[in-house]
């Protein structure tokens, strides 16, 4: 059942797969984001309590709900890098990473410039967003422990350890934010934010926001796609079809 | 079409600074990640030249050795 | 085959020779403790001597503390072990490493939190604990510390063969700890309200009983990474 992965163990197997699979991403994924961003920014009605505010929801939710995804990807390339000691799967956790990083940083950011108007504060102390917090020192855990190592084999299987410890804990500080923030409700702009967000959004502001989420996803695996194949190349610059890759480039 | 001129497009119902400064950090962190994909390509293909014309330079040298 | 010594001798071996060799140096044993009792007492002096303003902030001050002084003494887990190659002797045993590891964090637990334990009245005096939170302190105290010993060890497993382990150390290992500083200090608040501290208390238990069944094989997996 398996036998058809294991060729992409081999390094220059997953580069020309990647190099194929690129242009599927990257072209639909900037798209469909130009798409997105215009039809958020120009189109889409304005709220009816937030006004042109909640515009922000249009790369909030999609670099939120990707930070988290991007996780769960690292964890799967983290679990063949541990148990399967594929090498690839290794480099994939370095690929991932700082991708993974990068939308959490967003998230907190444009949470943060959210917050602002909508609560009168850069920073609220919201479950979601403190999860979010925790889940971007998770991530830069791991580009430390990585980066900490001379050997950066080492390096990259004590990241696929952390990576997978961060897994089983993330239900368990999700819960436990959570619990904590209903614990300590001082905060009745925090309630009535989430009181605002319930009810399910109009169809002409949701349909733009799934375009997003999917343009996110798409650019973000192009990312990803390019990122390996540099981890790749590498470590492989040596071998001659990796000279010959190099080399042939026109530009 | 939401807005009526591009000025209340900049402004967005005066919530302009906090609306483009989210795009902003969005576009530059995807971009910046884009970027730095590039450049290390860039430093490995000429790692890759490099390599080659040493190759060659050692070839070059054990014709004339032979000669 | 059966083994020719029993688990259970192995791991007394194993404990006592740990015991042993801490005894030998007291001075890494008292110090975590020592900056603990002096982290505390800075913060009356930087917050102000207001006893309820003190009371409200002592189960959160103490957790703090607890977790910070621990992750002072933390290296020592495997430090020395790794150093004079005990560890590798450890990994080719003829016992499941994880046992080995299971008997490390017991005597490390031994070690920081007994002392801790002893010393918590002491805290909450300082901080002036309602008398109706040291019993959910103390009982916060003997299930967080198991946590705190196992998830460290995982953490010091990961980073034993790097020289410049200390700060990087707390970045991995703080986000984890965070659920446990979460559910410790509201039991500690829920009981000074008045309150059963039950609830957060229970949920403390499970995470004991995760971290301790679960880390021994963490623990393993990042020796072999970091014992090449």
């Amino acid at each position: 059942m398996w036998r058809w992965l294991h060729p992409y163990a081999k390094p220059e197997a997953t580069y020309r797969l990647n190099q194929k699979l690129l242009p599927w991403f990257a072209v639909p994924g900037i798209l469909l984001l130009v798409i997105g961003m215009v039809w958020a920014l120009l189109f889409a009605p304005a709220d009816y309590q937030q006004g042109e505010s909640y515009r922000i929801i249009f790369v909030h939710v999609p670099a939120a709900f990707w930070s988290m995804g991007f996780y769960m990807g690292m964890a799967i390339a983290a679990l063949s890098a541990v148990v399967w000691q594929i090498r690839t799967a290794e480099w994939a956790i370095l690929a991932i990473a700082p991708i993974g990083a990068v939308l959490t940083f967003i998230s907190l950011f444009t949470g943060a410039v959210w917050g602002k108007p909508m609560w009168g504060t850069w920073w609220e102390w919201d479950a979601r967003l403190t999860a979010q917090l925790i889940l971007f020192f998770l991530y830069l855990g791991v580009l430390a422990l990585y980066a900490a190592f001379e050997d950066e084999r080492t390096g990259a299987k004590a990241a696929g350890i952390l990576t997978l410890i961060g897994t089983v804990n993330i239900p368990i500080i999700h819960y436990s934010v959570y619990w904590w923030n209903t614990l300590h409700q001082q905060s009745t702009i925090s309630k009535a934010i989430t009181r605002l967000e319930k009810p399910s959004m109009a169809p002409e502001m949701l349909w733009p926001l799934v375009v997003c989420i999917f343009a996110f996803m798409l650019v973000a695996s192009a990312l990803v796609l390019l990122r390996l194949n540099n981890e790749i190349l590498k470590r492989e610059v040596r071998r001659p079809w990796a000279q010959a890759e190099l080399l042939e480039e026109k530009h | 079409m939401q807005f009526d001129s591009f000025s209340s497009f900049i402004a967005m119902g005066g919530y302009g600074m906090y609306v483009w400064s989210s795009m902003l950090v969005t576009f530059i962190g995807l971009g910046a990640l884009a970027i730095e994909a590039k450049w290390v390509r860039r430093t490995l293909k000429r790692e890759a030249q490099a390599q080659q014309a040493r190759a060659q330079r050692i070839q070059r040298a054990k014709r004339a050795s032979t000669q | 085959m059966t083994p020719a010594v029993s688990i259970r001798t192995h791991m007394k071996a194993l404990i006592q020779r740990d015991l042993r060799v801490a005894m030998r140096q007291r001075s890494d044993l008292l110090n975590p403790i020592i900056f603990l009792l002096v982290v505390v007492t800075l913060f009356p002096l930087g917050v102000g001597p207001e006893m309820n303003m003190l009371a409200r902030i002592a189960p959160g001050v103490i957790w703090v503390s607890a977790l910070l002084s621990a992750l002072l003494g933390l290296e020592r887990l495997f430090r020395d072990d790794f150093r004079d190659g005990a560890l590798e002797q450890m990994l080719l045993m003829p016992l499941a490493v994880e046992w080995a590891v299971l008997a490390k964090i017991a005597v490390h637990w031994l070690l920081t939190a007994v002392p801790l334990l002893v010393l918590a009245p002491l805290l909450a005096l300082l901080l002036n604990l309602p008398g109706e939170a040291w019993g959910a302190l103390w009982l916060s105290l003997l299930l967080g510390t198991p946590v705190l010993s196992s998830i460290g060890a995982v953490g010091v497993a990961l980073t034993v063969s790097l020289n410049k382990g200390g700060a990087l150390l707390s970045l991995l290992l703080l986000p984890l700890l965070i659920p446990l500083l979460i559910f410790a200090t509201a039991a500690v608040e829920t009981a000074a309200n008045g309150l059963s501290p039950a609830g957060p208390l229970a949920l403390m238990g499970a995470i004991t009983v995760l971290a301790v069944v679960l880390s021994p094989y963490a623990v393993h997996a990042a020796l072999r990474v970091s014992v090449n």
